[in-house]
């Protein structure tokens, strides 16, 4: 395991900067794409035969880390629930000027709701920024992973990765 | 006196598929397990598995047991719950058996034990004080049972029991105040440590817990950081306002009717500890006893079911419900499929202890 | 506490709820749920005191191995409370030591 990630559980910046499943900051801004934080070898490949596009491939040897094709991927998100690590996400950085779109997996209670503000959360549980619900899904075939998506200051797109509900937003 | 070609003593991932893969070649399949519902630790794994597809993948555990409870139903398979297995004599062909409160005997050609495991104790002072209590017993509390043990929660040991564990409390709504580890790093997998640090839960590597301590129940606990040989730092303690210590230190197989048989055991620090020596086909060194899942060595649901099938074609074959040319077919797909997951960082070790294990059994 | 909202298990499906007895007090748990559950979600946590010491003692492994959860129950003692499913009108007594059947038992 990353010698960063064994110590604390988080994996930084310039780890993910290795990830073969981390698309460039050119398609980031081009729309929605999926952003895979898969960076240790364990043996799974769900994330590989759901998607539709065939953007992701594990290969035969599933031990091997997820590699996106980040043309061929045009951030669906269905890999999103998918995940039983919880280890992929959706940037948007094209989502308006100041704002990217993050999409994160979500099991928690309670659930939140389209337009609630809230607290912006990093990798090691801080809350870094103000954020807005845009959007939640949370169809049956998710199987109770919700994916929500979170418009983000634009310069905080690579650090958001969860959010809690704020006081008084119910 | 019940008789029946195979009796399996456990019904939980390697339970349920060897009386699944015995029961569909046409073995007369006995299932037993001393809950009130089959699945074994399946009833408590609200998260999804990894794997790949044949192997349940991003499927929770909770639906995998009842979709292969089903399967074994259909496949003729008759299951006696509530069946607390006591007892193995005759060279591992009688089986004593408490059905509810009545006492029987079973008496099988083939025998299966697939009793899982048990776990690991940790002793410090105060660890008696309730609120105390084993990390798969909090989430038996709070995925069974739907009781929390309590609402502000230390968790020690940052395995991949620690880990989910603590995940599952904070999804039940406990406020998990950190998780301690005695090791330099974390040994469970970094997604699952990922999920609790990005929820604000702090995992302290090179701690563990030195105290717990209140009135009649745990009300605190003292943590301690280690040096470099795991010796306590003095004055490197910290206190933390806890109402709940889960405790997850490690598995250990629950092997105590292989013992009794007469099993030759190999100590396999890898695997938990004490494991029943086994040969590629399950069997153990008592003729017609198999072993499968974690009584065999603590490894992932994946592999207990691969195992079980293993077991079951096995015992088709020996039974002649199956040709040897068959059960070597299917040997050999089961065979590949524990390949794949056995391996990377994580599986290197448990198929070293697999091959010691399977060594010894010549 | 009981877990009445779970984001996987859904609202918990409530089982018929009956009334028991715990050391006297009047209490209310499910049918068929582990006498331990019915206690715990009531908040009580101590169900035994030890021999020597008088330490208190509670649930451990919650699968019936330990026996750090045996209480007296109808009136026999070292019960597994922890396996043992509630029934409507059990008498659930706290245990002090090895346990003692109730006279007359």
């Amino acid at each position: 395991m990353r010698e960063s990630l064994s110590k604390t559980g988080v994996l930084t910046k310039e780890d993910l900067a290795q990830s073969p499943g981390v698309p460039s900051e050119e398609r980031m801004e081009k729309g929605p794409v999926a952003y895979i934080e898969c960076m240790e070898e364990i043996p799974c490949d769900p994330c590989q035969y759901v998607c539709p596009k065939g953007a992701i491939t594990v290969g035969k040897q599933i031990i091997e880390l997820p590699v996106l094709d980040e043309q061929k991927c045009d951030g669906c998100g269905i890999c999103i629930p998918i995940c039983p690590g919880l280890a992929i996400f959706v940037v948007d950085k094209g989502y308006s000027d100041r704002e990217a779109l993050v999409g994160v997996p979500y099991e928690m209670l309670p659930l939140p709701k389209a337009g609630m503000k809230v607290h912006g959360v990093d990798r090691e549980g801080k809350a870094v920024c103000e954020a807005r619900v845009v959007k939640l899904l949370n169809p049956k075939k998710f199987d109770r992973t919700a994916l929500v998506y979170l418009a983000v200051p634009k310069e905080l797109a690579l650090d958001v990765r969860h959010f809690t509900v704020m006081e008084g937003e119910e | 006196m019940i008789e029946t070609e195979f009796a399996v003593v456990g019904a939980g991932p390697a339970g349920l598929s060897a009386a699944l893969e015995a029961g569909r070649a046409g073995v007369q399949t006995l299932l037993m397990d001393d809950n009130q519902a089959p699945g074994g630790q399946l009833v408590k794994q609200i998260h999804k598995f990894f794997g790949s597809k044949e192997h349940w993948a991003s499927e929770r555990g909770i639906d995998i047991g009842d979709k292969l409870l089903v399967q074994a139903q259909k496949a003729g398979v008759r299951v006696m719950l509530d069946t607390v297995v006591w007892g193995i004599f005759n060279g591992g062909k009688i089986l004593a058996i408490k059905q509810g409160d009545r006492n029987r005997q079973v008496l099988a050609q083939k025998i299966l034990l697939a009793t899982g495991a048990s776990e690991n104790p940790l002793a410090f002072p105060g660890w008696t004080l309730p609120g105390v209590l084993g990390a798969g017993a909090a989430q038996t509390l709070v995925n069974l049972h739907r009781v929390l043990p309590g609402t502000r929660v230390l968790m020690v040991g940052a395995g991949n029991v620690g880990l989910i564990v603590a995940y599952q409390l904070l999804q039940a709504g406990a406020r998990v105040v950190a998780v301690v580890e005695a090791l330099p790093t974390i040994g469970g997998y970094g997604v699952h440590a990922s999920k609790i640090r990005r929820m604000g839960v702090p995992i302290l590597t090179g701690h563990t817990v030195k105290e717990a301590s209140g009135n009649a129940e745990v009300e605190r606990a003292t943590v301690v950081r280690l040096d470099d040989r795991g010796a306590p730092l003095p004055g490197a303690e910290r206190e933390f306002e806890v109402d709940t210590i889960c405790i997850a230190v490690g598995l250990h197989p629950l092997a105590e009717l292989a013992w009794i048989c007469g099993c030759q055991f190999a100590y396999i620090p890898e695997l938990g500890g004490h494991v029943p020596v086994h040969a590629e086909n399950m069997e153990t060194t008592v003729p017609g006893v198999y072993v499968a899942g974690d009584v065999a060595g603590i490894e992932e649901a994946t592999v207990a079911m691969e195992e079980g099938r293993l077991t079951g074609v096995d015992v088709a074959r020996c039974l002649g419900y199956i040709s040897d040319r068959r059960a070597e077919t299917l040997r050999g797909e089961i065979q590949a499929r524990i390949e794949l997951i056995r391996t990377g960082p994580f599986g290197d070790a448990l198929k070293e202890g697999k091959e010691k294990l399977i060594e010894r059994r010549g | 506490m009981r877990v009445t909202k779970h984001p996987i298990l859904g609202k918990m499906a409530k089982g018929q709820e009956v009334e028991f007895e715990f050391d006297g007090i009047p209490m209310r748990g499910y049918e068929g749920e582990p006498i331990a559950t019915a206690l715990m979600g009531a908040g009580v946590k101590v169900f035994r005191y030890t021999v020597k010491d008088h330490n208190p003692r509670g649930v451990f492994c919650a699968i019936g191995r330990c026996t750090d959860c045996v209480m007296r129950v109808d009136g026999m003692p070292n019960v597994r409370t922890c396996v043992t499913p509630l029934r409507k009108g059990m008498r659930v007594q706290t245990q002090t030591g090895l346990g003692a059947w109730e006279e007359g038992r």
